[in-house]
């Protein structure tokens, strides 16, 4: 069986940025991920990034991704495993993955797992046409693969994600015919929102998915307005012809691998559903086995980074390497986290992680 | 209601907007309608016109007085929130953000759209600027009639072949 010093699951924002922390602290370190590249969500981002110099504002994900890739790859130390998906971890840190048909086994001395999340969905009649996706495939379809995904797209979610990849559809070219969002408001940023609508696409609030109409894919949607208790209002239907039904409505934490592996695991629907339970340092249940980005609570991909910063430094600090300035370089790190976490639109997060006991 | 349609109401836009005769000389034009983590706009601007405190969560506040229209904010802003206005000639001109492909080109006539998507008036490319430095976001130059000035957010973005 191989062997590493410290194994990262996930090459996104908080994988790579583990990797570079526990790289200057002079650890050797194997980087696994299922994709054929690193990067993980950033992939795809092809807008520019919000918060401050810090956290690389104002350059596209795409880009700060590349530097992010230039950062590691090329150290001496760093092993580099990909189109491997981790489908195993035990208690022992060892941790099993499929390459193509091969299953593999690594034993690590620190695990970071940082595997992201998964898109949820909504039911509703038809929701396995042809046709009917989650944002994540669109943006994928579209910016990894250059491919279309229809013609017209009803869009389902304002969150960020159903707002940004909505201008990205417009952007290839797409019709985006109307944003439904099932809340009483947009759920992200007003300035992507209105990004959108002055370009004709409206949004309407309190609206869900009824139905999706169509024979071998889909033809049209039927939307209904929704009462207080989000439940459709008979006699409110409207049929919304379009090829694309896509759906934004949110993701959930990939936890899987570390219940397996008998992490304490805690459900926090803020913070996506279950979640590994983690000190504010990101160490898990288990001895030497960290957690952090999205699979440890959905947030943006700014606070992922400084997230995955502050687990690789605990992971060094406990395989016992010296950092330089460590105490200073957390404290600046939970500073900025939690400067992006101060506004309105964190609210939601920070009430997660008090339930999680991270914050007080 | 800006937060069910994201159109902003007609008092929040020219909350936005300096007294008209500011307006002879180009000034940016802010619409961050709610707190979000970020502050690009104060750190690229050359002037230090437009400021957003340690907490940047809080909306900028802009001094039109150091503001010159340049126009590095515009295209800096990820949310695409900052156009520039100036009156000149009974005539708007302004500088909006563009990421849409194919550009106009200078001369061409388009479409201008309000915030609500709505086409309002024929405009005129000015000029179009996009440098390496710009990361792609490139700024356009419309001429209007300067009955829109307070209408006016940006062009109609024409689809041409697949």
């Amino acid at each position: 069986m191989k062997t590493t010093e410290c194994l990262i699951v996930g090459a996104g924002p908080a994988g790579m940025r583990a990797a570079k922390r526990l790289l200057d602290a002079g650890a050797e370190v194997t980087l696994i991920d299922r994709s054929d590249m690193l990067g993980g969500q950033l992939t795809k981002q092809t807008h520019m990034f919000f918060g401050s110099e810090k956290q690389h504002a104002s350059k596209r994900g795409i880009d700060i991704m590349q530097l992010m890739i230039d950062d590691i790859v090329n150290h001496p130390k760093l092993t580099v495993i990909k189109n491997a998906t981790v489908v195993a971890m035990y208690k022992d840190r060892v941790v099993g993955y499929v390459i193509g048909e091969t299953y593999h086994r690594i034993q690590a001395n620190a695990i970071v797992v940082a595997a992201g999340a998964s898109e949820k969905a909504i039911p509703f009649e038809n929701n396995d046409l042809p046709g009917v996706y989650a944002a994540g495939a669109v943006q994928t379809l579209m910016n990894v693969y250059g491919v279309k995904p229809g013609h017209k797209v009803l869009m389902v979610g304002s969150g960020n994600i159903g707002l940004i990849v909505t201008y990205q559809l417009l952007q290839a070219g797409v019709e985006v015919v109307k944003l439904i969002e099932a809340a009483d408001s947009i759920g992200g940023y007003l300035v992507h929102a209105s990004k959108i609508k002055r370009l004709g696409v409206d949004i309407e609030t309190n609206m869900s998915v009824k139905r999706a109409i169509g024979k071998d894919e889909v033809e049209a949607a039927e939307i209904w307005r929704l009462d207080e208790a989000w439940q459709g209002i008979e006699g409110t239907e409207e049929i919304i012809e379009c090829d694309v039904i896509c759906m934004a409505v949110g993701l959930a934490p990939l936890t899987e691998l570390l219940q397996q592996m008998g992490a304490k695991i805690m459900y926090v629907r803020e913070l996506g559903g279950n979640v590994p339970v983690i000190d504010k340092d990101h160490r898990t249940s288990i001895e030497r086995v960290y957690a952090c980005g999205d699979m440890a609570g959905i947030e943006e991909a700014s606070s992922a980074m400084m997230a995955g910063e502050i687990a690789g430094l605990s992971a060094a600090v406990d395989l016992g390497y010296h950092v330089e300035n460590y105490e200073d370089d957390v404290a600046r790190l939970r500073h900025e986290l939690s400067n992006l976490r101060d506004g309105p639109h964190g609210e939601k997060i920070r009430l997660g992680l008090k339930k999680l006991g991270v914050l007080s | 209601m800006i937060e069910k349609t994201g159109v902003p109401s007609e008092a929040q836009i020219k909350s936005c907007f300096p007294e008209k005769i500011t307006l002879k000389k180009p000034k940016a034009i802010i619409e961050c309608y709610k707190e979000i983590p970020c502050n690009p706009c104060d750190t690229s601007c050359p002037f230090d016109a437009i400021t957003v405190p340690e907490d940047i969560n809080v909306r900028p506040s802009i001094d039109f007085d150091k503001c010159t229209g340049c126009g590095i904010c515009v295209y800096n802003c990820p949310g695409l929130a900052i156009s520039v206005m100036q009156l000149k000639d009974g005539k708007v001109s302004m500088k909006i953000p563009y990421e849409f492909t194919p550009l106009p080109s200078q001369g061409e006539t388009v479409n201008v759209m309000n915030r609500a998507g709505e086409v309002i008036t024929p405009g005129t490319i000015t000029k179009v600027q996009r440098t390496d430095k710009m990361n792609k976001t490139a700024l356009l130059h419309v001429e209007i009639p300067d009955a829109y000035l307070y209408d006016a957010i940006t062009i109609e973005v024409k689809h041409g072949s697949e």
